[in-house]
């Protein structure tokens, strides 16, 4: 039920309309039409924009949006949200790099903050999962003390003199950045293991109906503990990609971060009432906002109008969903 | 007769006490003795803070906030949310500074059209969640980044300042020794505060909040009453951003950035349920005052800015986890 849109197959019927129109009644698949159309007309109208670098920068520019991605759409397919995801980075991305100029073992500066977003993610857990206050409430207070506690301690000093090999986000492999290869593969492993594990499938049935779950015997409890988690240590991997892109770390939160983190999972097709939802979806849906941020520029539209445009993006995925839906039903 | 008389008064007495226990167990009681408790350490460790000049103006800082929180009161005991009231916000600003430098308005007119904007823009929150059926988080998500754009791509980042004196009044002056835009609220707080405890609207407002399905098929008209609230909050938001440009002088296109967050904690933090069917007008307001005094008192004790938001964030969880444990208690005896 929960991955309904995965696992339709045109199998009964087949022929190229069939497949069309499997195709479009998945938002992935909504999603991936809509990147080429985009990645098409934007290049027709100026090929630059399809030359290899600038693609590979589209790929690159929002891979961390990308991993956050994937932890906050567990916890909204969970049936909970976690607003707290921009001022975490903001805090890790700091440790990250004060670790670093500190002299701090490289390894230790990229591990050490994604376990501390795992502390985090559990404590935020811990409050939603045993003492039973609503998600929103604790991740809107765990924002609050993030972020006045890192602007409270830093001042928000800037951090600079990063030593050498810090730069993870700006190593090549084969010629290919690395924050691809991080979202590329962690979001296969994730979507593999939401689709094939207990675990995950448990993800979707305490989203989608608490109360069966809880009588087909799953411990909500510990589900939300483990969303929550890995929540922080996707937001953690994230941090320290946007922390070892920069040449200099500003110890503040980035602003609206987490709106975007979310805006991804949701024009992704993951329902913010819980229990459906993809992985994958969340991954093309952040691809599709960088691609259209830079294709603003490239067709010489003011970069101011770009959150009106992604406002817009966002309406017209969750209408297209809700029409879908209704279209199903009948 | 004289045995009757002590009965009475015996049975005075426990109502009496029944009433205050009742109270000291309502969420108000609760904050309220927060608040107190709050006052008065912070009282001893500044005596800057317990005087006539700085509670009132604390009160110019806290009109945005105290303004938005109460319709955000409504939606939020109908079960809903409106992200986007910081960004409605921006938007007056904006098109309040745009209009009136750009496109040559009387400012008078471009107070009322910035007004009358964000009245369209909460309009058009509520016709999309009741019309459409777009869950609130998610329509008022979409159009927090809608609106935000819009003030962006409007005034292209650009301020617009030079206000004649008379502007400044609302922001800045004074009427009868107390700040000004200070009656405004009040005014709004008792509207509020009327229609939400006194009328069928507001019973309407919980009944909503409580069971939705239940609402309607008792012949409540759920969808009108929603799209009202959810064009009220654009209203109230646009009427602070006007306040708001008055105040600090200038127009820009951030104002009101995070503003949701501050609205939402102070209404959460008064005892409205964020799952809806519970809240009350006198709660926001005490909560919208107990997040400024803390902010204000714990500046005044050498607390940096920053870390007064700290402070507020534990103060959020830990009301609720009390709550909790209250309801539980409660619940046990």
């Amino acid at each position: 039920m929960a991955t309904q849109s995965l696992a339709q197959p045109a199998a009964v019927r087949r022929g190229p309309l069939y497949a069309a129109r499997s195709i479009l009644g998945t938002q992935e698949g909504v999603l991936a039409i809509s990147l080429i159309a985009l990645i098409v007309t934007v290049g027709l109208i100026n090929p630059r924009f399809v030359a290899e670098r600038n693609l590979t920068n589209i790929l690159q520019g929002y891979a961390y949006i990308a991993v956050a991605a994937i932890g906050v759409s567990m916890v909204i397919i969970s049936g909970n949200i976690d607003i707290s995801t921009g001022s975490l980075v903001g805090v890790l991305a700091t440790i990250s790099g004060t670790l670093a100029v500190n002299g701090v073992p490289i390894w230790l500066t990229w591990v050490l903050p994604v376990f501390v977003g795992m502390l985090v993610g559990a404590f935020n857990g811990f409050l939603v999962a045993y003492l039973r206050i609503p998600a929103i409430v604790v991740t809107l207070g765990m924002l609050s003390i993030l972020k006045g506690g890192l602007i409270s301690v830093t001042s928000g000093a800037w951090i600079s003199n990063l030593p050498d090999g810090y730069h993870l986000a700006q190593m090549r492999l084969l010629g290919i950045p690395m924050p691809i290869y991080f979202m590329v593969v962690l979001t296969i492993l994730a979507a593999l293991w939401l689709r094939y594990s207990a675990t995950g499938r448990a993800i979707y049935a305490v989203g989608g109906n608490a109360e069966a779950a809880r009588l087909s015997g799953i411990s909500e409890r510990r589900i939300i503990m483990t969303v929550f988690i890995l929540n922080g240590m996707f937001v953690g991997i994230a941090a320290i990609l946007f922390a070892t892109q920069l040449s200099i770390i500003q110890s503040t939160v980035p602003p609206n971060l987490e709106l975007l983190i979310i805006t991804a999972s949701v024009v992704g097709g993951v329902s913010i009432l819980g229990g459906t939802g993809t992985v994958i979806g969340s991954t093309l849906a952040a691809v599709l906002l960088s691609a259209i941020g830079s294709a603003l520029v490239f067709v010489n539209i003011s970069p101011y109008w770009l959150r009106a445009v992604q406002g817009v993006l966002i309406l017209a995925t969750v209408l297209a969903d809700l029409l879908r839906r209704r279209r199903q039903r009948l | 007769m004289a045995v009757r008389d002590t009965t009475l008064s015996q049975n005075q007495l426990t109502s009496l006490t029944i009433r205050l226990r009742a109270l000291l167990f309502r969420r108000e009681g609760v904050l309220l003795i927060i608040l107190i408790v709050a006052l008065l350490l912070l009282s001893t460790q500044t005596d800057k803070f317990l005087t006539r000049e700085n509670i009132l103006n604390q009160g110019r800082f806290m009109t945005e906030v105290g303004l938005v929180a109460l319709p955000m009161t409504f939606i939020i005991i109908t079960g809903g949310i409106d992200l986007s009231v910081g960004s409605m916000l921006g938007l007056s600003a904006v098109v309040l500074g745009y209009t009136w430098q750009n496109l040559g308005f009387p400012l008078e007119l471009a107070i009322i059209t910035a007004v009358a904007a964000s009245t369209l823009a909460g309009a058009v929150n509520g016709l999309v969640i009741t019309r459409v059926g777009v869950p609130p988080l998610i329509a008022t998500l979409a159009t927090l980044a809608l609106y935000r754009g819009l003030a962006e791509g409007i005034s292209q980042a650009r301020s617009a300042r030079g206000y004649p004196e008379w502007f400044f009044q609302l922001g800045q002056g004074e009427l009868f020794g107390v700040p000004t835009q200070l009656w405004i609220v009040l005014v709004a707080v008792i509207i509020a505060g009327v229609i939400l405890g006194l009328t069928t609207f507001g019973r309407s407002i919980y009944a909503i909040g409580n069971n939705e399905v239940g609402a309607r098929f008792s012949g409540l008209p759920v969808a009108r009453n929603k799209l009202l609230i959810y064009t009220a909050s654009g209203f109230m938001a646009g009427l602070a951003g006007y306040i708001f440009v008055s105040r600090v002088s200038t127009t820009r296109s951030d104002m009101g950035t995070g503003l949701e967050l501050d609205v939402i904690a102070a209404v959460v933090l008064g005892g409205t349920s964020i799952f809806g069917g519970t809240g009350t007008i006198a709660g926001t307001v005490i909560g919208v005052i107990l997040i400024q005094l803390l902010k204000n008192g714990l500046a005044l004790t050498g607390v940096t800015g920053d870390a007064t938001i700290v402070v507020i964030g534990i103060v959020l969880i830990l009301s609720i986890l009390i709550n909790n444990l209250i309801q539980r208690w409660r619940g046990g005896d």
